[in-house]
């Protein structure tokens, strides 16, 4: 057998409403590893922060999550707009949502700073006008 | 191993392996097995959809029957409030009161005006210091069967109070052995009367360590019957009713959020929605809230399985017969500045992880790959023919060692045509 599990999801950019759905197939296959609830629990929240994020800012991607042993490690790839300040980007409260994204409830800005805040580790490769490629260890 | 009894149950004879039950469940706790709905004990959470979306008929929620009971010297009723939806016409509720007392009842126990305790002990607890917010309703069986199964990191949400048929159960025996020294404690029966099957399961297994104060569950449908003949006889009534707006409102979906007088709340109903809304909350992903108010039936407990007329039209009659009502009946007095430790639960039974594949997590990751692959053989059209409810599930089902591989049709009528294919190549070659 391989010595790590993938799970693999297509993040639909055009559809808002069904947002949200990657994480929750996550958290169900989790479940089913028999891990933590604590560490399904920060699992989901960096995996739902990330999903949304490239939903609103970045017209979808490719979510990765890869189970080992020891950790986890959620990879999300997008072909979006790039982040221009990620320093800036990482801070509390900073969002360039537009109007109606808020409308429904997102872009408080504090969807990076609680997926650093849930992870043990958090890398972001950025290139503006290219994509954006977060990934993000969880470890047990 | 497992000991939790539910009051859902099926009529063989009735059941057609039709497998409309087993994709609607919301928790994949049925399959078919050999042509048969069967229900998973442990992952049942007692909400009641494959009762409502049978075709046949063949499932139903379990309770006991009144004449089984007539022994009790003293029998007092505890109507749910959604009982006072169910009649056409009704102009006051004392008329129903009436109706249990000439039914056999010596005496009755409103869940309603528990509920507005309820109420105003929760305003009270919500401004504890150091709670976990949004404080989440105790009252549905079903949300906190869900989440003790499925949600524990919520756990500490749920509102630590005990819902209002428990309350009116302490209650009501108390009155009782107050009013009536004359009689032995095991000579007073406590029957409630039921919208709803998930509190029959909770009453015949009690939660996390707690018995029930409900001696006998009575299903509201029966009760109804019985008191449409007795009311017709229009005797006057000599009860009254001692609830208010805010207990009778308790009926329905949003009914114990709004009477807390605090704006900022949630309220969700059906089971589906129910389930968003509580992995919103666990991501995080919900603006604050004060207060969360779930119901697993749509419309709230008047639309209850076992209730006889549908939510939207209870609803409209129950805020008819509520509309002369005071805001409430029941009040905290003066001194009352902490909720009674009777009424405290302990909270919900211990998290277990009931769905995972196997006790070590190598393993489960071996199961869960082999999983993967054999769902990449099924055709992904969750047909539910093998018995199982989704191809995903099928596949799990067949790793855990729970169905049999090579039942999926599909997958051997493509295997049928490739082989008649080859057979014809072979003989072309000849
Ligand atoms: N995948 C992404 N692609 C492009 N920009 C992003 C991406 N993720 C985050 N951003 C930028 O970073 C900002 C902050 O993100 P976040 O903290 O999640 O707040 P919010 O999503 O509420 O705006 C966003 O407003 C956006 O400008
Ligand atoms: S819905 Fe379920 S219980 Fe009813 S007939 Fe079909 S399989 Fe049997
Ligand atoms: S909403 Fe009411 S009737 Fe329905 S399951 Fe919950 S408590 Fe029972
Ligand atoms: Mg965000």
């Amino acid at each position: 057998m391989s010595e790590h599990l993938n799970f693999h999801y297509n993040v639909d950019g055009e559809n808002f409403v069904s947002a949200g759905q990657a994480s929750v197939q996550v958290k169900k296959n989790l479940r089913e590893l028999g891990l933590p609830p604590e560490v399904i629990r920060r699992v989901s929240i960096a995996m739902y922060e990330g999903e949304i994020n490239m939903v609103i800012h970045a017209d979808g991607g490719v979510a990765d999550v890869d189970v080992y042993e020891d950790k986890i490690v959620i990879t999300l790839d997008d072909r979006g707009p790039g982040i221009k300040d990620v320093a800036l980007a990482m801070q509390e409260g900073y969002s360039t949502a537009t109007d109606s994204v808020r409308s429904l409830g997102f872009g408080a800005g504090m969807g990076l700073p609680n997926m650093k805040r849930y992870t043990d580790d958090m890398r972001i490769d950025t290139t503006v006008g290219v994509g954006t490629k977060i990934t993000m260890t969880i470890n047990f | 191993m497992n000991s939790y009894r539910h009051s859902v149950v099926l009529d063989e004879e009735k059941c057609t392996g039709c497998t409309t039950c087993i994709r609607r469940c919301p928790t994949e706790a049925i399959r078919i097995l050999n042509g048969k709905a069967n229900i998973d004990t442990e992952r049942c959470i007692d909400c009641g959809e494959c009762i409502r979306v049978c075709p046949h008929k063949a499932k139903k929620a379990m309770c006991s029957k009144l004449e089984h009971y007539m022994h009790y010297k003293w029998k007092v009723a505890l109507p749910a409030p959604a009982l006072f939806g169910q009649f056409n016409g009704l102009e006051d509720i004392d008329e129903v009161l009436e109706g249990l007392k000439s039914i056999g009842f010596d005496e009755i126990y409103e869940v309603a005006k528990a509920a507005e305790m309820v109420t105003a002990y929760t305003r009270m607890y919500l401004k504890t210091d150091h709670i976990k917010k949004p404080v989440i309703s105790s009252a549905c069986p079903v949300i906190s069967r869900l989440i003790s199964l499925r949600f524990p990191y919520l756990k500490d949400n749920v509102l630590p109070i005990m819902p209002p048929m428990e309350i009116a159960a302490i209650k009501a025996r108390e009155k009782a052995e107050r009013e009536h020294p004359e009689l032995k404690p095991k000579e007073i029966g406590v029957f409630f009367i039921t919208p709803c099957a998930a509190k029959v399961s909770y009453i015949r297994n009690g939660y996390g360590g707690f018995k029930s104060n409900v001696d006998v569950v009575i299903s509201l449908s029966d009760i109804y019957f019985m008191l449409l003949s007795a009311m017709k006889r229009g005797n006057p009534p000599t009860v009254n009713s001692e609830a208010g707006m805010i207990g009778i409102g308790w009926a329905s979906s949003g009914g114990e959020a709004t009477a807390l007088l605090n704006d900022s709340y949630l309220s969700a109903d059906g089971i589906e929605n129910c389930i968003q809304v509580l992995e919103s909350i666990e991501n995080g992903n919900i603006p604050q809230l004060e207060f969360v108010e779930l119901n697993a039936c749509i419309g709230g407990c008047v639309g209850g399985v076992m209730t006889i007329e549908t939510p939207f039209i209870a609803k409209t009659r129950l805020q008819t017969v509520r509309r002369y009502l005071p805001v409430s009946r029941n009040f905290l007095s003066g001194e009352e500045a902490y909720v009674p430790p009777e009424f405290i639960t302990d909270g919900l039974p211990e998290y277990k992880p009931i769905t995972r594949l196997s006790d070590s997590m190598g393993q489960s990751m071996r199961m869960m790959a082999e999983i993967q692959q054999l769902r990449q053989t099924l055709p992904g059209i969750d047909c539910g023919a093998c018995g199982s409810p989704t191809c995903r599930a099928f596949a799990e089902d067949v790793v855990r060692g729970r169905a049999a591989d090579g039942r999926c049709c599909v997958v051997l009528q493509q295997q049928k045509q490739q082989n008649t294919y080859a057979d014809s190549m072979k003989e072309d070659e000849i």
